[in-house]
């Protein structure tokens, strides 16, 4: 898996690569693994599928209880907390490292790491997945804070094609979501489409 | 008073005509209890009660009954002391627990909405008894100050102004009297010193002692005890207007 989201000048953006593989096989190469949370909070999930699956409907499920209990939406800052503090009171059962992003009217765009123990890292950019270990160096050389969204798009598209390249547990195509003031945009990448994925090796 | 003495009022279940007198009983402990006041003003809250000095042994300002519960958060209770230290424990679990699960100050709503659920199960079980305080949470966060009244039998309403124990009635009055949406808070306190001195029990001239706490703009945000130099100005201030009202009722005579 390859897993990303950053800040960009006027919000968030999510973006993850499709491969779900049992062993060598690859069990699904469409996978959507960018999860909705609330309207505007948003995650990325590696590790377990079983068990990232079942936390997001978790994080969900409660969330939406936050809401109609205390008559206002979570922050980001909340969900990522709440998120945070379920991977590490169950530590010893789970593995699934998360990516939490959103954006609200208040705070502006957020994006929280919540990696394999459980801790939450506020971030301006943050990668995950076995594919990640790959592009920090790309990342290092090419992230820049307020980038517009097409510089962002941009990154995030080179940044996830370049580790579906060299890991073989991410590929397939490669999906976006970018949250800000206007709502919610999916975006979608595939190799022989109008979109198609970048390709760096000769 | 028609059911009591047939056993209705030894246990938490309904009397024939749909009352819980144990609950009802609860009122009456917290009626004769030492004054206890709450002012929200247009940038904070004031939390202030009065408590009879009952021996000249105890140390004067460290026997608090006002209590943080959070950094937003303060808790005053009047009634029995032991139950209302442990509403206050009770409040600082919910809010560190909130502050555990989602990493930000529980609101004041839900704070009060807690301690009223809470309060509320103790007329439920035949093994309790109900809480005989009346409990004033005063908080400030991001949607502004807060002030709530929790009683013996788990209501809770938000107020302006807030009276529980035995001057509540005298001390309602003057509250009425407030205009809240443009009070501040250091005002407020002048105001909340002379609501409890015009509480005074005439003929009884016990020693006093005024707890008064409060949070807001004013302590950035922070439940903390009001400084003793502008508390011991506002009783001060309370004393003569005190003085002063004992000479027009003399006039008039």
């Amino acid at each position: 898996t390859t897993i990303t989201a950053l800040r960009y000048k006027d919000g968030v953006i999510l973006a993850a690569d499709s491969r779900t593989t049992m062993g060598a096989y690859i069990a699904n190469r469409v996978t959507d693994k960018l999860t909705q949370l609330t309207d505007n909070i948003w995650c990325c999930r590696s590790g377990s599928a079983a068990d990232t699956q079942t936390v997001a409907d978790l994080l969900k499920y409660y969330l939406s209880m936050y809401r109609i209990q205390f008559g206002h939406d979570p922050s980001v800052h909340t969900a990522a907390t709440l998120a945070s503090e379920m991977c590490y009171q169950n530590k010893n059962m789970l593995s699934a490292g998360l990516i939490v992003a959103g954006y609200d009217e208040k705070t502006g765009g957020d994006v929280y790491s919540i990696p394999l123990g459980g801790s939450l890292h506020k971030q301006p950019l943050a990668i995950g997945g076995s594919g990640s270990a790959f592009i920090y160096g790309f990342c290092d050389a090419n992230f820049r804070e307020n980038m517009t969204q097409e510089e962002a798009v941009e990154f995030l598209k080179n940044a996830v094609a370049l580790a579906m390249e060299r890991d073989g547990s991410s590929g397939g195509t490669i999906r976006m979501v970018i949250l800000n003031k206007d709502g919610m945009e999916r975006k979608f990448f595939a190799i022989d489409t109008a979109n198609p994925i970048p390709v760096f090796t000769h | 008073m028609s059911s009591i003495g047939t056993g209705y009022d030894l246990g938490l279940f309904f009397s024939p005509d749909g009352r819980l007198f144990q609950a009802e009983y609860a009122y009456k402990a917290v009626e004769n209890a030492s004054t206890c006041i709450g002012i929200k003003c247009e940038d904070g809250v004031i939390l202030a009660l009065e408590k009879v000095v009952t021996s000249k042994l105890l140390k004067p300002r460290v026997n608090n009954r006002i209590g943080s519960v959070d950094r937003h958060i303060g808790i005053a209770t009047t009634g029995f002391i032991p139950d209302g230290q442990h509403i206050v424990k009770r409040a600082r679990d919910e809010a560190t627990s909130w502050r555990d699960n989602y990493g930000s100050p529980i609101p004041g709503t839900v704070i009060a909405d807690r301690l009223g659920n809470y309060v509320q199960l103790f007329t439920c079980y035949s093994s309790v008894r109900p809480f005989g305080v009346m409990s004033f949470v005063a908080t400030y966060d991001s949607e502004g100050p807060h002030l709530y009244m929790v009683e013996p039998n788990g209501v809770y309403w938000g107020y302006n102004g807030a009276a529980a124990g035995k001057g509540r009635q005298v001390a309602r009055n003057e509250l009425e009297k407030l205009n809240f949406s443009s009070l501040k808070m250091k005002d407020a306190v002048k105001e909340a010193a002379r609501i409890l001195y015009a509480t005074h029990d005439e003929e009884n001239n016990k020693e006093h002692e005024i707890e008064m706490t409060w949070v807001g703009v004013e302590t950035n945000g922070i439940h903390t005890p009001v400084p003793d130099e502008l508390l011991q100005e506002a009783e001060a201030y309370a004393r003569r207007i005190a003085d002063g009202e004992e000479e027009d009722i003399a006039m008039q005579e």
